[in-house]
């Protein structure tokens, strides 16, 4: 006789385990979405809710940087690296500065690092500022974005005092800065810190123990160190995943080895820690500020030497070498000598690099500028291959990619 | 009143009645005050897009508060930043979308325009691929610089005619293309 | 770098080492293409030169010198803080080299950038090369230095709205002008 126990189990669990045949979808998140921070196009391969590739399509914000900056003089550049990471615009100018002073061999007066020092700290709390409220807003929590974009809205304020444009700056010239503070500012930045720090405090009490931040933070995103070297990361991502580089600490420069600062680091490299060291940069941030004002001492902002800067206009008026000289600036550009040079500074995104190459005339050979979204975006589909497509979210929005920057 | 003010900047194709006059005006006012905005945003303009959107510069108090991020629900697109020519076939696949009556802001001096990008990448101005109806200079422009724009639209709108039932025959392409698709099984 | 450091470099490959010198506090080695990825495997894997994070790498066209590009690879070590420049010429003839995507994976962006806007082929990476910014049908590399700065073309009917004359932009006679010699066709059909 068969053995019809045996058989009747088996059928039962292949009628109830019948497996579904399922395909893979395909999903455009295409340039124009509420979701993601910029026009970048993802194609991605999920296998229900898990994806299983992710390619990324820039290409929708070129600007077309390098060969404009090929075409204009060394200061006519200047608008055009405001641009690029356009939250963070007088980092961006300070960067190219350095390195055009390197490639000429000139060093700038005590007071003007120290403005520059200021002004690149101001836009770096501006950039993690709109870094976290964005991302807070892409989560569901619109408060954060609101109290975000207050703070900015202060910050920018003193921005425009300083420099006259509360985002794309052009601050700076080759041989220091413009314009110097302007009367009563040290004190309105100190009462404006004081009121971001609160903003921030707010943000930091709505977000960092909140139990669905916390889920979907937490464990998402993962890089592990020895890939997001390999990938080339550089700065805060880089910091959350245990690696300690910080180019202001690793070869200081401006006044950076004067002033006392700490360099957070995060240990599991996931998203809560980008957001963790974001927020603790901020802070930072606001302390070397605070103590620049307290070590400035009064003096010149630009060098005396009238090959690399205008002449003052008393003397272009009433002298023929004022004339002639701010004649050949402004018609043939400032003649920086031939050579080529990789200079690198801090940006709130990480390492930025510039590489620039002279060829003595008036305006540059070659700009080619190392953003750092760009490797961030290339390790991006390391970091979310085989989570859920929820997960792609706040890592795509705390690697920051700055559309400007990436596709320059 | 905003429609003695705005006699030239629009046609009246035929006279109209107490009544339809009196329509327009209630469906201008309307109109007018509740723009759903789609903010197509690219670049650097974005932050200003957000401080404008934000509690300091509130955008919500024209009315204009809801981002629509889908063009078949906005009538305002906002087209915030540098448009290059590999985004331009999407933004008008965008403005094709959106439904009658539909407005245009171009925002900022690269979608006005093409801004101090005259290269090989950049679009100079969406006004080649769509058409504007205001422009706000700017690079990027002052919150306060937007919201005049948006004040000068809402008198462009008031100033319109509105009818209640929209009675022009829609263009030989599209009743082609929805031919085409039936015969097709709905299908491409 | 530390002169130590480089002259490892040198005592390693000897000859492969075309020139070794040092601008402006960057370090810098030029090699032959063929050697590339050998010495890029060493720098990666040594000890003591652990250089481990790639950092960037681009192209300048010199156009008026044979040969005419060369490739700038930039390393950086986060143990030994030191970086290391790396350059490579190309002929414009047989712009093909080989991919460092095997063993830096964070140049895979970058030698698109070369692909898309220089034209250099990389020959064994683990992704496809495709263009970065540009879209796919786009005929050109736009960063060569005979590619004009205006050279529109665009991909959807444009109104022909003729425009002022506007800067910034190479004046006539200068080096750039003289440079963007070959003309290109204009937009693509205009609507009247």
């Amino acid at each position: 006789m068969p053995d019809t126990k045996n058989m009747t189990v088996d059928l039962q669990e292949d009628v109830l385990d019948v497996s579904l045949e399922t395909k893979s979808m395909r999903l455009n998140m295409g340039p124009s979405h509420p979701a993601s921070h910029g026009t970048v196009r993802f194609n991605i391969e999920l296998d229900g809710e898990v994806i299983r590739s992710l390619d990324v399509e820039i290409g929708f914000l070129h600007r077309g940087f390098e060969k404009s900056c090929e075409n204009s003089t060394w200061t006519q550049c200047l608008p055009y690296t405001d641009r690029l990471n356009y939250v963070s615009a007088m980092c961006n100018n300070f960067g190219f500065l350095t390195a055009v002073e390197k490639l000429a061999g000139i060093e700038i007066p005590e007071r003007a690092k120290y403005i520059r020092t200021i002004g690149a700290e101001l836009h770096r709390i501006c950039d993690h500022l709109t870094c976290v409220g964005a991302m807070a807003m892409e989560l569901g929590g619109f408060t954060p974005f609101l109290y975000a974009v207050e703070a900015r809205d202060m910050l920018w304020d003193r921005v425009a005092e300083l420099t006259g444009a509360r985002l794309t700056t052009t601050y700076g010239r080759i041989g220091g800065v413009n314009r110097d503070l302007p009367e009563g500012w040290v004190q309105k930045m100190k009462d404006t810190l004081a009121r971001v720090a609160e903003l921030r405090e707010d943000i930091n009490t709505l977000l960092t123990h909140n139990r669905i931040f916390l889920e979907r933070t937490k464990g998402t995103g993962k890089m592990s160190a020895e890939m997001a070297i390999n990938h080339g990361f550089t700065g805060p991502v880089l910091r959350a995943s245990g690696v300690d580089y910080d180019v202001r600490k690793a070869h200081p420069y401006w006044v950076y080895d004067r002033v006392e600062f700490e360099v957070p680091l995060g240990t599991e490299g996931d998203n809560y820690d980008r957001y963790a060291v974001r927020m603790e940069e901020m802070r930072q941030s606001e302390r070397i500020i605070l103590q620049c004002f307290e070590q400035m001492e009064p003096g010149p902002i630009l060098i005396d030497d009238w090959r690399y800067v205008l002449p003052p206009k008393n003397e272009v008026y009433s002298t023929i070498e004022g004339v002639i000289g701010h004649f050949k600036h402004v018609m043939e550009g400032i003649k920086i000598p031939a050579g080529t040079v990789y200079s690198y500074t801090e940006s709130p995104n990480g390492e930025l690099g510039w590489y620039l190459v002279s060829d003595g005339s008036g305006r540059p050979y070659k700009v080619h500028c190392r953003a750092p979204g760009i490797q961030l975006l290339g390790g991006l589909e390391d970091m979310v291959v085989g989570s859920l497509l929820p997960d792609l979210i706040p890592t795509f929005d705390l690697i920051n990619m700055i559309g400007g920057e990436v596709e320059q | 009143m905003s429609s003695n003010f705005g006699m030239v900047t629009t046609r009246r194709d035929e006279a109209q009645g107490f009544l339809e006059r009196l329509v327009s005006r209630g469906l201008g006012w309307a109109r007018k005050n509740s723009l759903f905005t789609y903010p197509f945003a690219t670049a650097c303009c974005g932050m200003e897009y957000m401080s404008v959107a934000g509690s300091r510069y509130d955008i919500a108090r024209f009315g204009a508060e809801f981002p629509r991020f889908s063009p078949r629900q906005a009538d305002l697109l906002l087209v915030v930043g540098t448009i290059n020519l590999k985004q331009a076939p999407i933004l008008k696949r965008v403005y094709d979308q959106m439904a009658e009556p539909k407005w245009v802001m171009a925002f900022g001096v690269c979608a006005s325009s093409g801004g101090f990008y005259d290269n090989y990448a950049v679009l100079q101005g969406i006004d080649r691929i769509i058409p504007v109806d205001v422009y706000v200079p700017g690079c990027p422009p002052r919150p306060e610089q937007v919201l005049d724009g948006l004040i000068l639209l809402q008198e462009k709108i008031a100033a319109q005619s509105h009818p209640l039932i929209d009675r022009t025959p829609p263009p030989p392409e599209a009743i082609a293309a929805v031919q085409s698709q039936q015969l097709a099984g709905g299908r491409k | 770098m530390s002169e130590a450091a480089v002259r490892r470099l040198q005592d390693r490959f000897g000859e492969k080492i075309l020139r070794a010198f040092s601008e402006h506090g960057n370090d810098v080695v030029v090699v032959a293409r063929e050697d590339l990825l050998e010495v890029a495997r060493f720098c990666h894997d040594d000890e003591e030169l652990d250089l481990k994070l790639p950092t960037t790498l681009t192209c300048v066209d010199y156009i008026d010198e044979k040969p005419r590009f060369e490739l700038v690879y930039v390393l950086y070590s986060v143990r030994k803080k030191h970086r290391l420049q790396i350059r490579v010429r190309v002929e414009e003839g047989d712009p093909e080299v080989p991919s460092l995507t095997p063993i830096y994976r964070g140049l895979d962006y970058w030698e698109r950038y070369c692909w898309d806007m220089y034209g250099i082929r990389f020959t064994g990476r683990t992704k496809p090369l495709k263009r970065l910014w540009m879209w796919e049908g786009f005929d050109g590399h736009p960063l060569r230095k005979d590619f004009p700065l205006r050279g529109r073309t665009g991909q959807i009917p444009e109104l022909d709205i003729k425009d002022i004359y506007r800067g910034p932009g190479p004046g006539p006679g200068s080096e750039p002008a003289r440079r963007a010699a070959t003309p290109r066709p204009s937009q693509l059909p205009i609507v009247k």
